[in-house]
């Protein structure tokens, strides 16, 4: 049976004005002039007050100074998204990492319905995320990265709220009792702590019984149980049949929970794939191992596949490098027996996940 | 084959079936079981959270319940109006019930939808199969329903303080069709500063103009005690309209007053159009 695509999205482009890149609109925009300061406001909002598409649609390059006469370079646009691609299999958990402002959230709202793209393709569910929403919306499940609740709801009301606008939902109750919220189901919204929102809005999301969720930061802000919870969901959902799309900055949670990582940089994808061909990939493995030194090296790749390198560093520190794979392991070991040397300190080291992320984003995490 | 057919046979009857969780943690039944609930069940959960939500919130049952009472009461007990020959509690009802109506679908739902907005609640509601007309219905249906509450309540403390309407039962299809006009004009105004202004803004300038509409409005003084030039603009303004036409059916016994009625439909059909075209629901 061929591969079958919960989301397909192919050259997907979005810029925002300067004035108007979303959720870093406000106070800072606020200051300067009156004039400017009007037209801000204005501007903030409007990627969704325009229902017209295409209305942004660019043909000109990435960035463009305005034109002169308003030629000031906060008239310039920037792209959030940078024809991106990318697809996900129906029954993955897909993980979309990146730096802040990656294009992490533009990406995922576009997909939601929430933003319009300016150019390029999204199909969700085999449909487009706006024209067929009514449609979609009570087959994808959504949680935003903050807020959406009535502050003066009581978290057992929102959810309630939630599973009523679904056929089939599941007991409000019994997933609070999951999530660890019953003891808040009578708290309202604004006096539920962060992490409590984070699990009241997973549950907002789930309660529905979606085929395809899309997961804003779902940990961001828990504690170490509240991760473990939330995990432990995510893995139920994806045995359940379920397509998982979420973003996050946490690359343990990349590397427990996804079937496959989107690294995303500027608007961009970087680098696709599981977790453990993200980390083989590119670079090769190294074997250290601790031993009497002047060890004959030109002997030992001779034991060797062709394209391995050996040296000695620190004077009885031995580095292999090269593809490392159990025979690797095992040539250096029996060389090794054989003339009569005890390896200590043996151990194979594979780039990790954020080894991987900081070559290819220039850039640290921030968890 | 599409994705909607994959999930059809492999995760076996799962969409029929009501959800299994009961039992406690770790029962939930998390296998895809998409579809929107029926609108009527949509309408009624929305109006339902919408109505205890007003309810709950302090400030609006001070706007709504606590202020038109206490300025019935007060006035009529102070008896400082200059009305004539007809008793003070004749004058003020229909001016506090129009005053009701302002603060309800008005001030209220304008700093409440505000506040949604900029909360995200709008944006959130957005993404599931909620349409937004029964958002807006479920609204609209709260509106109503705290306005029957303060009716009753309005109307009984009138007849406590010797309130003696005109007009017998021939005045309620008049009474009910302005209490629905001035709604709908309110409602209009509220939503469309609500869906374009910051929370904040909304929060200031309905509060101002409910103050101001109070005291121009024909509330607690008639109109005849405005100077001419703000009579005029005061005529056209829907609050007048409205405690106006509530005074001419429950007060003189006459019909509402056609141009009363006109007022408030064209406050309503602007306003309403108005906010159609220019809501921004993030």
């Amino acid at each position: 049976m061929a591969e079958i695509l919960a989301i397909s999205v192919t050259g997907l482009v979005k810029t925002y004005s300067t004035r108007s890149v979303p959720s870093r609109s406000g106070a800072a925009r606020a200051e300067g002039s009156r004039g400017p300061g009007r037209r801000g406001r204005r501007g903030s909002a409007a990627p969704s007050l325009r229902p017209a598409p295409f209305t942004e649609v660019s043909t000109t390059p990435a960035t463009f100074a305005a034109p002169a006469g308003r030629g000031t370079p906060s008239d310039s646009r920037i792209r959030a998204v940078d024809n991106l691609s990318l697809s996900v299999p129906v029954g993955s958990v897909t993980a979309l990492l990146g730096p802040n402002g990656a294009g992490k959230t533009t990406t995922v709202e576009i997909c939601e319905g929430f933003r319009r793209a300016d150019a390029g393709e999204v199909r969700i569910l085999g449909l487009d995320p706006i024209g067929d929403a009514v449609a979609l919306r009570p087959r994808v499940g959504v949680m935003l990265q903050a807020g959406g609740m009535y502050p003066g709801a009581r978290a057992g009301e929102m959810l309630r709220l939630v599973a009523a606008h679904h056929r089939h939902p599941l007991d409000p109750a019994a997933l609070l009792d999951r999530l660890g919220l019953t003891d808040s189901a009578g708290t309202p919204f604004r006096r539920l702590s962060g992490g409590q929102q984070q699990r009241l809005s997973l549950a907002m999301a789930v309660v529905g019984r979606p085929e395809l969720v899309f997961l804003d930061e779902p940990t961001a802000g828990l504690d170490v149980a509240g991760r473990r919870t939330t995990w432990e969901l995510i893995e139920e959902l994806r045995t359940a049949g379920v397509t998982v799309v979420l973003t996050t900055h946490a690359m343990d949670e990349a590397e427990r929970l996804a079937d496959q990582v989107i690294i995303i940089n500027r608007g961009r994808v970087v680098a696709v794939g599981s977790p453990a061909e993200l980390t083989r990939g590119g670079a090769e493995g190294q074997l250290r191992f601790r031993a009497p030194t002047g060890l004959e090296l030109g002997k030992l790749l001779l034991a060797l596949p062709e394209g391995t390198t050996a040296h000695e560093g620190p004077v009885g520190h031995y580095l292999v490098q090269g593809t490392v794979d159990p025979q690797l392991l095992a040539a250096v070991t029996a060389w090794c027996a054989g003339n009569g040397v005890l390896a200590e300190d043996l151990r194979v080291e594979q780039r990790t996940l954020e080894d991987v992320f900081v070559e290819l984003t220039g850039s640290e995490l921030v968890s | 084959m599409t994705a909607a057919d994959a999930f059809g046979s492999p995760s076996g009857p799962g969409p029929h079936q009501p959800a299994a969780g009961r039992g406690g943690a770790g029962l939930l039944d998390l296998r895809p079981a998409p579809a929107a609930a029926t609108r009527a069940r949509m309408f009624a959960a929305q109006t339902r959270l919408e109505l205890i939500l007003t309810l709950r919130r302090g400030e609006s049952v001070l706007l709504t319940m606590i202020i038109p009472i206490g300025l019935l009461a007060f006035f009529t007990a102070v008896d400082v109006l200059p009305s004539g020959t007809e008793k003070s509690v004749d004058f003020l009802v229909p001016g506090v019930l129009a005053l009701a109506v302002m603060s309800t679908a008005f001030t209220g739902q304008a700093i409440a939808t505000g506040f949604e907005r900029s909360y995200g609640v709008l944006k959130r509601l957005g993404a599931t199969p909620l349409p937004r007309s029964i958002l807006l219905a479920g609204k609209t249906a709260a509106v109503l329903a705290v306005e029957v509450i303060q009716l009753v309540l309005l109307v009984a403390v009138g007849f406590a303080l010797g309130w003696d309407p005109a007009g017998g039962a021939g005045a309620v299809p008049s009474v009910l069709a302005l209490l629905v006009l001035g709604t709908a004009a309110f409602s209009g105004l509220g939503l469309l500063m609500a869906g374009t202004l910051r929370a904040e803004a909304t929060l200031a300038a309905a509060n101002g103009v409910y103050l101001l509409l109070l005291l121009i409005g024909g509330v607690v003084f008639p109109l005849s005690k405005l100077p001419g030039w703000l009579r005029a603009i005061a005529e056209v303004l829907p609050t007048a309209a409205l405690s106006d036409g509530l005074r001419d059916v429950l007060a003189d016994g006459s019909g509402p007053g056609v141009r009363n009625l006109v007022v408030l439909a064209v406050w309503a059909v602007v306003t309403l159009g108005l906010a159609a075209r220019t809501f921004r629901w993030e």
